[in-house]
């Protein structure tokens, strides 16, 4: 990372108890970085944004802020503010008094003030309401209130903690674009908390999975997807397909997996650090296996740049998930794993299509297995 | 499930019945029916010392206006009214603190607040005689200690005057608004006081501008349940309080027993009821109000 880190993350553990909610986390977050927090519930994401937060104390490591170390540092002086994932936005107070709160305690001149809020209020279009209570709000409109209330105080970082999860789907896809469009307008650090994957993917500059208190993979939201470093990575990203197996040949230039439960071998174009013998998995997402018709006594496709018989298995349609834009076959490939395949409806009508109990070859490209070590 | 219908006492009259005739019955007989007849009392005449003609006379109620029973109604609203915001300034911080002990720890705190109710009310004053009487532990506690200091020390007069009656009251009613302030403070939704401190107010301030106006309600209706068992009290006056510091129960007992003159005494007790509702009724309207503004 060129750029300096603006949160710095060092060897953090927080205990409850005997329990490990954050277990030994090492982490920077850079200036102008808009970050997720990213993993499945009870993973330790929230209890670390509310340690940065100052919420929390951490039982372990230190937390730095602009190369501060933040230990001691009560929530109220700490350069960041934080969206709740309830909002909480004070039911007794108006709109423009929610937002004004924050510079009310800073102590901001009452005209710098109205100004202040004018604006936040301008930022997440909700000028025109200031006078209303929170009670006659919408939970969306309540989320930017929230959103608002944190900016005004124009922190360094932003913490946002499961943002979008209370809005229903339409509503969400929507501040989903608007969140990312503020960020992009006030150019604070925002860190942001979800068990979403498609929210962190879509939002996030870049992602950090967790799982049972401990930092999974640190990276871009393409190469999450694309080169995820664990099984759990690749599994909680997207669909995938996993192959238990041994690692038959290793090479620099080039690997091949045997599956005992896949007819055919899985090679792929590049070196895997493991050697030969080495239980590993093959990871391979449902879009990137091609599906054909396999009429009877017909010849395997060849797939360019592997051995000959690798990368191809013959197989037979046993589930299809129609979903609109794509549709989810599930296949029962030789050998006898059940394989995910993805294709996208290109067509609305597609004159060869495929039905229920077909007769299928499945083939892969060498580049698109991912080999997992863990 | 029962459905609506089964939970409308309008259709399910049998079963409504059963459960409500024996309540009912039961406060007819020992609430409704003596009140009944105190409140005849209220407007009858004592012919002979002891028989009361009910003649409807207004006397009693204009006589309780008499300056000097005025007076000492002032003096137990002002007694009730000096308990009820000490034990707010005690109470607070400990509701305060029960609401965010750890989760084991406040059941046995709330205990040790309710404690006190198991114990019997007279058991308890008699005890706290004792600790403020002469010679009691307080005095003797303090005369040791100058004693040891070579200091003179004459015995504080701890008992038997206005302070020992609010001490006493304080005591006794603590409970009363303790429990319904931990109430209003543990429904209160954290992330609003953590969101507080985020946005860069202190504890104190957070106290201030959020916990206090949103536990309103629950602090008003505290003060009413401490505010109105004092006014009434009787034993406390009694037993720990001086010449001068009778307040309106005692009164009210000595027209009962030594003046003779139940009708009195009714019509005293009836206005102490009329000022209970008037502070109920009142503190109904505001929740009420407060309830439309804030659904």
């Amino acid at each position: 990372m060129a750029e300096k880190a603006l949160i710095r993350i060092e060897g953090v553990t927080k205990r409850f108890g005997q329990f490990a909610a954050v277990d030994d986390v090492t982490l920077d977050i850079a200036e102008g970085e808009f970050f997720a927090l990213l993993g499945p519930s009870g993973c330790g994401k929230t209890t670390l944004l509310r340690m940065i937060a100052g919420l929390e104390v951490p039982s372990e490591g230190r937390i730095l802020i602009d190369g501060e170390d933040m230990a001691g540092v009560p929530p109220n002086r700490r350069p960041v503010n934080m969206v709740f994932q309830s909002y909480a936005v004070f039911p007794h107070m108006s709109v423009a008094d929610n937002v004004a709160y924050g510079l009310r305690m800073e102590g901001v001149p009452k005209a710098e003030r109205a100004d202040r809020v004018a604006e936040a209020l301008a930022l997440v279009k909700l000028d025109g309401l200031e006078a209303r209570r929170p009670d006659q709000l919408s939970g969306g409109q309540r989320q930017r209130v929230a959103l608002a209330r944190a900016l005004v105080k124009r922190p360094r970082v932003l913490l946002l903690d499961e943002p979008l999860s209370a809005l229903d789907a339409k509503l969400r896809e929507q501040m989903r674009f608007e969140l990312a469009q503020i960020q992009d307008e006030v150019g604070v650090t925002f860190v942001m908390v979800t068990h979403d994957q498609d929210e962190a993917l879509a939002l996030a500059t870049r992602c950090a999975v967790m799982n049972r208190g401990l930092l999974q993979q640190v990276a871009t939201p393409d190469d999450l997807y694309e080169y995820p470093a664990s099984r759990f990575v690749a599994d909680f990203i997207g669909s995938v397909n996993l192959f238990e197996g041994e690692l038959a040949v290793d090479e620099p230039g080039h690997a091949m997996v045997t599956c005992p439960t896949l007819a055919a071998p899985i090679y792929v174009d590049h070196g895997v650090t493991g050697g030969t013998g080495t239980t590993v998995w093959a990871a391979i997402r449902p879009e990137k296996i091609e599906m054909l018709h396999r009429p009877e006594g017909g010849l395997p496709p060849t797939v360019a740049g592997v051995p000959a018989g690798s990368n191809v298995v013959a197989g037979i349609i046993r589930h299809i998930a129609y979903l609109g834009s794509e549709t989810v076959y599930e296949v029962d490939a030789e050998g006898g794993a059940r394989v995910k395949v993805l294709r996208p409806n290109v067509a609305r009508y597609e004159e060869r299509g495929f039905d229920w109990d077909e007769p299928v070859w499945l083939a892969w490209h060498p580049r698109s297995p991912a080999v997992l070590l863990s | 499930m029962a459905t609506s219908e089964e939970q409308d006492w309008k259709r399910a009259r049998g079963p409504f019945a059963a459960v409500f005739t024996a309540p009912a019955l039961w406060l007819l007989a020992f609430f409704v029916v003596p009140l009944a007849i105190v409140w005849a009392y209220s407007f009858g005449e004592t012919t002979t010392p002891t028989t009361i003609e009910i003649s409807g006379t207004f006397r009693h109620y204009v006589r309780a206006f008499d300056p000097v029973y005025l007076e000492i109604f002032l003096k137990s609203a002002w007694m009730a009214a000096l308990t009820t915001a000490l034990c707010l300034v005690v109470g607070f911080p400990v509701a305060l603190a029960i609401t965010f002990a750890p989760e084991r720890a406040k059941a046995w705190l709330l205990l040790l607040i309710m404690l006190p109710f198991w114990t019997n009310l007279l058991i308890r004053t008699y005890a706290l005689m004792a600790v403020l009487r002469r010679e009691g532990y307080v005095n003797a506690g303090i005369g040791r200690i100058a004693e040891a200091l070579g200091w003179q020390f004459d015995p504080l007069p701890l008992l038997h005057n206005n302070f020992a009656v609010v001490l006493g009251l304080v005591y006794v009613n603590l409970p009363f608004l303790v429990l319904p302030l931990y109430a209003a403070l543990d429904r209160l939704d954290r992330s609003l006081l953590e969101a507080s401190l985020d946005l860069g107010a202190g504890h104190l301030r957070t106290i201030r501008e959020i916990v206090v106006p949103l536990a309103m309600p629950g602090i008003l209706s505290g003060l009413l349940i401490t505010f109105i068992p004092a006014l009434g009290s009787y034993l406390t006056p009694d037993l720990l309080g001086g010449p001068d510091s009778q307040m309106i129960a005692n009164v009210i007992e000595r027209q009962f027993k030594r003046a003779n003159d139940w009708p009195f005494g009714a019509a005293l007790s009836f206005i102490l009821m009329y000022l209970t509702f008037i502070l109920i009724a009142g503190q109904t309207v505001l929740a009420g109000r407060r309830r439309r503004r804030e659904p």
